[in-house]
């Protein structure tokens, strides 16, 4: 579960204030909004890597407002990807694994586990900068999901790929939320898109996140907002 | 009701002609080229005099002397305190080339990545030692060892003894080895932190943010994620430490003394060599400074960054 309650974040000149928002446990929510109007802003006070000038965010249940984000337990998959490209794409997957001390025998057991789930198990010993768009926004996926996090944030993650590859990462997208039951928060501007993912959906504008009336029953009216 | 005032006839759309814009256009080709070509030109006909000089000597050889024995390169090369000199360099740029990059790497992430109080002032100190005159630069190194606590028996400094308990710090540096070391590093310093704070502005912020993100403190991220994608650059930073140390000779000059087999680098045999008339010898060690600053500049260029070579 995500709750945001009467948070403010600046960024500049730039400024969210009053943004209330909950998007259930296990639920697909989508985040919409113009280029601009704030909306990495928003999933970035929420991992932790923006400040928040007021306000309370709670990750399932828990008071995370004054976490690093270390401690916050979110998967974070940014536009490009961010892959480490000194590692090997088997290093990306295990990387928070092995920051966690996890014995070696775990670690291959879940970064199979994750490749098998996301169809890398053929390009693991593969280099980062020979991935095609569709393969590297797999492997932020695979990171982000490999220590099982309950919160998973998405930030544009299809927007740098041609149509067939944003159809089948959509389906991807879909099928791993629900095999993993997180809690998605998954942010775009393309309506196609958010209709097609999303259980709950959020309209953002002016400094502003809105409800907007959910297409399937998983969105139902609970998620108020201002 | 007054008809409307004629408005005057909108002067006709000329199109520039094709011939004048490709005429144009070949000119500013021309003239850039033509610049390049004398700045670059120039440049190697210095190395070609150099080359020339020696070859010239080299013909004075005795009849049937081997050319592999008689060029001023091996008779400079067989001489002691230029033997002296080149294991002195060797060794004094190496070293103060990694304390360069000791410091380059922290100072240049803090200036890439941090914001606070004052750091435009601290970028413009940093540019001080790349600004100041050479000379000035060992003549402040030099007058701020006559201070305390430079001058103080270290015995009186250190909380525990050691067997110069009885020396000062200046005694231990000025005009000895550790000089050398002290004013390359100095000069050194300045230009691997340029580097390496281009190096680290050219890295993603994106990926340490999700560095923390997977659970990783502020120093994993640094030495997990941003180190080894900084490490071209850090070779290149070491390199340029290592040329600059190698061409130092204003502050060692002032700082470090010219003394035959102590304080000899391979710059102060150039200066040794010539007060003495031997230009040849001086030639001949020019050129393997050359050799030597080519190595580096190429290992720079193959393995580091050439878009961070200052």
């Amino acid at each position: 579960m995500i709750r945001m309650s009467d948070v403010s974040v600046r960024a500049g000149a730039f400024r969210l204030s009053g943004v209330d928002l909950l998007v259930p446990s296990g639920q697909y929510a989508v985040l919409m909004g113009k280029t601009g109007s704030g909306k990495s802003t928003l999933l970035e006070a929420i991992c932790g890597l923006k400040p928040i000038a007021q306000g309370r965010i709670e990750l399932n249940g828990v008071d995370v407002s004054g976490m690093g984000p270390a401690l916050r337990c979110v998967g974070y998959v940014p536009q490009d990807g961010a892959l480490f490209s000194t590692m090997s794409v088997r290093d990306n997957l295990a990387f928070a694994l092995e920051i966690r001390h996890m014995p070696n025998r775990a670690v291959e057991a879940r970064v199979g586990e994750i490749a098998e789930l996301l169809g890398l198990s053929d390009l693991l010993h593969r280099a980062i900068p020979g991935l095609s768009g569709g393969e590297r926004q797999r492997v932020a996926l695979g990171r982000a999901l490999a220590f099982q996090p309950p919160v998973l944030l998405l930030d544009e993650p299809l927007s740098a790929v041609d149509e067939d590859t944003r159809e089948n990462l959509c389906r991807l997208l879909k099928s791993v939320q629900q095999t993993t039951n997180t809690t998605v928060l998954h942010v775009t501007h393309n309506r196609a898109e958010a209709e097609r993912l999303a259980a709950v959906r959020f309209h953002i504008a002016d400094g502003r996140v809105d409800a907007l009336p959910s297409p399937t029953v998983c969105g139902s009216t609970t998620n108020t907002v201002r | 009701m007054e008809a409307p005032a004629a408005q005057p006839a909108a002067p006709a759309l000329t199109h520039p002609s094709r011939g004048r814009i490709r005429f144009s256009d070949k000119a500013f080709h021309v003239i850039l080229g033509a610049v390049c070509c004398v700045y670059v030109g120039l440049i190697l006909l210095l190395l070609l005099g150099d080359t020339l000089y020696m070859l010239q000597h080299t013909s004075d050889r005795p009849s049937g002397a081997s050319w592999l024995l008689h060029n001023p390169i091996a008779q400079a090369l067989a001489k002691p305190e230029i033997q002296n000199s080149i294991v002195l360099s060797m060794i004094s740029c190496t070293v103060s080339a990694f304390l360069a990059l000791w410091i380059a790497v922290p100072v240049g992430y803090l200036l890439a990545r941090t914001r606070f109080r004052g750091k435009q002032l601290v970028d413009a100190v940093l540019d001080i030692p790349i600004v100041l005159p050479p000379l000035v630069v060992g003549l402040s190194l030099l007058i701020l060892f006559q201070f305390a606590p430079f001058t103080t028996p270290l015995g009186a400094i250190l909380p525990f003894s050691t067997p110069w308990d009885h020396v000062s710090l200046n005694a231990l540096v000025v005009y000895q080895v550790p000089a050398v070391i002290l004013a390359q590093f100095m000069v050194a310093t300045a230009f691997a932190t340029r580097t390496m704070k281009a190096t680290f502005d050219q890295i993603d912020v994106r990926r340490e943010q999700v560095a923390l993100t997977l659970g990783c403190s502020r120093f994993q991220a640094f030495s997990r994620v941003v180190l080894p994608e900084a490490g071209s650059g850090m070779l290149t930073a070491w390199t340029l430490a290592w040329a600059r140390s190698l061409g130092e000779f204003g502050p060692l000059l002032i700082f470090a003394g010219a003394t035959r087999n102590k304080t000899e680098v391979l710059s102060t045999s150039v200066f040794l060599e010539l007060s003495i008339g031997n230009i040849e010898a001086a030639v001949a060690v020019s050129l393997i400074m050359v050799l030597g600053a080519l190595i580096v500049l190429i290992v720079a260029r193959v393995w580091g960054r050439s878009d961070l070579i200052l």
